[in-house]
């Protein structure tokens, strides 16, 4: 499945962030969106999940507007991992994670068993099946940011849009997600965007957006993108970078 | 996590409520002669009692309860605010004012009953129309509504209360503090309350997705417009049906949902159901207190639920740290 935006401006009250921004995600893609904080990153991928209208512009799905599917189709094909969840949750994290089944549920009362085969799965993924039977409340940080993850996962939308989906992890589940992003996309087929703040992480990205903003972005492939000047005026700081592609590293400069 | 036995016990408690308060009243009547008059009804004065005077009333204190409770529940998700009570937005109190105006104007029951329920209708227009816009719900504008609304009935009923003549105003209290005295026609509370549990125990999936945000329940796939719609039409209904019965019965809608959680029922898929029998079960055990403690004086069930309730939530809420 792929997504397309077309003409699209992204606004907070009267701030434009974004102006005329053209998107095409597509199957097997993996893009990174970087920008500083308070550049329309979370409002562009709330626009993309249609949780919110953009200020204007288009977004299609498999060239159908989003407004044409009802929420449960959409839910199907595309999936948003949130930044923040304000609200507790009174379950276990099996019950959490189940709720990504949703937009699938076709039992009257309770789940069928492939939902509950999609769970499993996701939970073994992220490392949770020993925590399944765990009150969510009872989890840390990083353990809640698998949960959310392995919900996704039991979602298993095609169009993937993640919210800086490797905070509050550690190092190994970091790397551990970013490989499940991976696979999700180079052999499964999905199309999937991330909000990073980690550089080192965005070049293994086949695809970067730039968010300046003040309106103006950049989008195009990693290596054209992941260059120390453009980096430095889109963060506003000196950046130095080591080593070339995939395996690239960049340090700010002190 | 299944849990089908909890249930089953719950409607076996609800049973045993029923029976217990079939049991008690100013008329002696002995457990035997109680099942003998339900299994084998033979015409004499245990059975007028029983079929005409007791069961009626039980079975409106039932359901009462149950409207009720099941009301809290689906008003805590709406708003996702642990206080929200049936009474929080202000319908019963519209319902207050509608039937406390016909009382003053000296209308019938039929006449009474008819202003409750446009008084109700009232309150929920109001309401709905001040916080439902373009399609979307402003959550809190929803409940500040409900409460400032809440807040001019209260000042309305004060009013009609000080104009009100002597001999009114005793009945009057007593519909203001929730009394089952005159109920007995509780057929289409019954039904509302079936039908609304019916309904929403096969919407507890979508229910237990919005408990998270409505943000998050549209990312997860929910039209969480029309499903914040049907939920405030529903707590809606079950409120009016239950006020039109009893009054304003407290504590019940607030108790009992958390009095569950607190037990450790959060899945709404059991919640609802469960609400309801004990919400019910409480109901009619509080009004057998009522009837028989000060007897022949018949007291006011509202005060009661509070009595009987305050205790409980009090030792469920020290259980935990």
């Amino acid at each position: 499945m792929n997504l397309r935006a077309d003409q699209l401006t992204i606004a907070v009250g009267t701030r434009v962030l974004c102006r005329d921004l053209a998107l095409a995600m597509v199957p097997g893609e993996l893009w990174g969106v970087l920008g500083c904080n308070g550049s329309g990153k979370t409002t562009l991928l709330h626009a993309l999940a249609g949780l919110a209208p953009p200020a204007s512009g288009n977004i299609a799905i498999e060239g159908r507007a989003l407004a044409d599917y009802s929420r449960r189709q959409l839910g199907r094909a595309l999936g948003i991992l949130l930044q923040r969840e304000d609200q507790e949750f009174w379950g276990t994290v099996r019950d959490y994670v189940m709720l990504g089944r949703y937009p699938h549920a076709r039992a009257l009362f309770g789940w069928h068993a492939d939902d509950e085969a999609a769970a499993e799965h996701a939970l073994a993924a992220f490392d949770l099946t020993a925590l399944a039977e765990q009150t969510y409340g009872t989890l840390s940080g990083g353990e809640r940011q698998r949960a959310r993850l392995a919900q996704l996962w039991a979602q298993a939308p095609r169009i993937m849009l993640l919210d800086e989906p490797l905070q509050h992890l550690d190092l190994r589940h970091q790397l551990q997600a970013l490989q499940l992003l991976r696979k999700a996309t180079r052999e499964e087929g999905a199309a999937a965007a991330l909000v990073l703040h980690d550089l080192t992480f965005a070049a293994s990205c086949d695809r970067i957006l730039m968010l300046y903003g003040d309106g103006r972005f950049a989008a195009g492939s990693a290596a054209e993108l992941l260059q120390p000047e453009r980096l430095a005026t889109l963060y506003g700081c000196g950046i130095r970078a080591f080593g070339e592609g995939a395996g690239a590293h960049f340090i700010p400069v002190i | 996590m299944t849990r089908a036995p909890l249930i089953i016990v719950l409607a076996l408690v609800a049973a045993g409520s029923l029976l217990i308060a079939l049991l008690f009243g100013t008329f002696p009547i002995s457990p035997l002669q109680v099942l003998d008059s339900i299994f084998l009804p033979t015409p004499g004065i245990v059975d007028d009692v029983i079929w005409k005077l007791r069961l009626p009333r039980v079975l409106a204190a039932f359901a009462c309860g149950g409207l009720l409770a099941t009301s809290g529940v689906l008003l805590q998700v709406l708003l996702r605010n642990p206080l929200a009570d049936p009474y929080i937005l202000g319908i019963s109190g519209g319902t207050a004012l509608g039937a406390l105006t016909a009382v003053l104007l000296g209308a019938g029951v039929a006449g009474s009953n008819l202003a409750a329920l446009a008084g109700a209708l009232g309150a929920i227009a109001i309401v709905f129309g001040l916080s439902f816009r373009a399609g979307d719900w402003n959550l809190h504008r929803l409940l500040l509504t409900g409460v400032v609304l809440s807040a001019g009935f209260t000042a309305l009923i004060s009013l009609l209360l000080t104009l009100a003549p002597q001999a009114q105003l005793r009945g009057m209290l007593f519909w203001l503090m929730g009394d089952l005295s005159h109920a007995d026609a509780s057929g289409g509370a019954w039904f509302v309350l079936t039908l609304v549990v019916l309904v929403f125990t096969l919407k507890s999936r979508s229910l237990n997705a919005l408990a998270l945000g409505a943000l998050k329940a549209r990312a997860l796939g929910v039209a969480v417009g029309g499903l914040q719609s049907a939920i405030y039409f529903g707590a809606a209904v079950a409120t009016v049906a239950a006020v039109l019965l009893g009054g304003s019965i407290g504590f019940v809608g607030i108790m009992v949902p958390h009095a569950l959680r607190l037990a450790g029922v959060n899945d709404h898929r059991w919640l609802l159901p469960a609400s309801a029998l004990v919400g019910g079960s409480f109901v009619a055990l509080a009004d057998t207190f009522a009837r028989t403690v000060w007897a022949p004086q018949q007291l006011p069930v509202g005060v009661f639920t509070a009595l009987l309730g305050v205790p409980v939530l009090l030792i469920l809420l020290s259980r935990r740290p």
